[in-house]
């Protein structure tokens, strides 16, 4: 192991992991959502795309298996191993201004993914911005598409302890943001810390 | 008589026809209502709007599904932007359903599903790709390949079953299924024609789709998309602040 680190909820992580390398994040203590983006560290016009890889695999849910495609259709890493059983990618993440349409206009204060995610990008120094957060993963959360089309935010189906394991294949950064909201079931009303492993390829 | 009657058809700006295959880009202006119209069956449109007074902000797929509760499109619903925002309403459809999470096809996708195809032998009739149809529209705006984002494919249905797995609805659209979009802030509108990147049909066969742009004004107060849900009507609230009465 290669790199070992506690999240605290409602932060934001970037890391750079190495084709072949493998990342495990775990859901210390159950049901927190951890809004992620992957972007091809030596391109980063290339990064993670939620259709792509729901068109590739033909199903919305990931899990052990998936690939991770990316905007121009490269794997950009794949998920070995998952005690949790499926990980959203419509959800998308939280934002002061999403907040104000979903639940009250007085809302827009709350911390969210968002501006995590948009100040990680700026305190980086690749010359991100917001045209560069497309739809992310959501890991551990549970929002489930019924055959009719409905949609809804759902009591989490992870517990303290599970994890999701991901192979790089090639060279990615990964920002990921612990999520905050305290609106919806997303993280049981409770966000809590994450731990992410890093192992050398082998 | 004097006056004007109350019922006078909306005043035509303009209407075009898209060839099958044919890729399209254009700004339409809140109070514009834009009608798409499948002119055979099994049509499907590409979609990606952007506000065109600041390109940055543009639709966000989890936006408009998680304030509305659900994962396609129809009459009621509108498509959020990334600042809690509303680009349009969808104010008439008679077909349902409108895809929101399947994306775009890709040159190896239709490569593999179709064959070789180069203008060299089919001249216009060459087969056009879903990514590289939107890419080049977005390139007369500045914009490229970190402006790709989750699209809606207008006219295609696609269901999810309890496990996840998508199954394409090759019977949904018919000939003459129209959307309309009413725009409710200044949006470069960005249009793919090819077909949907789950459908199974074997031949590359796009179809030619119509458009018209009627000048309707904004949502009014008692507007259905605006009543739909109390999320919506946070939205309009939020879009009206940029443009004062």
């Amino acid at each position: 192991m290669i790199y070992d680190q506690i999240v605290p909820a409602g932060e934001a992580w970037m890391r750079t992991v190495s084709a072949g390398q493998t990342m495990r994040i775990v859901d210390l203590e159950g049901n927190q959502a951890v809004d992620t983006l992957f972007y091809n560290a030596n391109n980063t016009e290339e990064r993670y795309s939620a259709v792509d890889t729901i068109r590739a695999q033909r199903n919305i849910y990931l899990t052990t298996g998936t690939a991770l495609r990316s905007n121009l259709g490269a794997t950009l890493l794949t998920i070995v191993d998952d005690t949790c059983g499926r990980h959203d990618t419509l959800g998308g993440a939280c934002s002061a201004e999403s907040n104000t349409v979903r639940y009250a206009l007085d809302r827009r204060y709350m911390h969210s993914c968002r501006d995590n995610f948009l100040l990680a990008l700026a305190r980086h120094d690749h010359g991100l911005t917001k045209r560069d957060l497309p739809s992310n993963i959501n890991f551990f959360m549970n929002v489930p598409v019924t055959p009719e089309g409905g949609l809804q935010f759902a009591d989490g189906i992870s517990a303290p302890g599970r994890y999701v394991q991901l192979r790089a294949q090639m060279d990615v950064l990964v920002l990921i943001s612990n999520c905050p909201q305290l609106n919806n079931p997303c993280n049981a009303y409770n966000p809590t810390p994450i731990q992410i492993q890093i192992w050398e390829a082998g | 008589m004097t006056g004007t009657t109350a019922h006078a058809p909306p005043a035509e700006l303009w209407s075009e026809n898209l060839h099958p295959g044919e890729h399209w880009s254009g700004v339409l202006r809140r109070g514009t209502t834009l009608r798409i119209t499948a002119l055979e069956p099994r049509a499907n449109v590409a979609t990606m709007m952007y506000n065109y007074e600041s390109l940055p902000e543009r639709y966000n797929m989890a936006d408009t599904l998680k304030a509305q509760h659900t994962a396609f499109l129809t009459t009621g619903c509108v498509c959020y932007s990334d600042m809690g925002r509303i680009l349009c309403s969808i104010t008439a459809d008679s077909c349902g359903w409108h895809d929101t999470i399947c994306g775009l096809s890709d040159a190896a996708m239709v490569a593999e599903k179709f064959g070789a195809s180069r203008f060299q032998e089919q001249r216009n009739e060459f087969f056009r790709n879903g990514r590289d149809s939107v890419l080049l529209e977005l390139g007369k705006y500045g914009l490229g390949t970190r402006d790709l984002i989750a699209n809606i494919n207008f006219f295609s249905r696609v269901t999810a079953d309890d496990a996840g797995a998508l199954h394409f609805d090759a019977q949904h659209c018919r000939a003459g299924d129209y959307v309309e979009l009413r725009f409710e802030m200044h949006t470069l509108l960005v249009l793919a024609t090819c077909p949907h990147p789950l459908d199974p049909e074997t031949r590359y066969r796009p179809r030619p789709i119509g458009l018209r742009a009627v000048v309707t004004g904004p949502a009014a107060a008692q507007d259905p998309c605006r009543l739909r849900c109390e999320e919506n009507a946070r939205g309009f609230r939020n879009t009206e602040m940029m443009f004062p009465a």
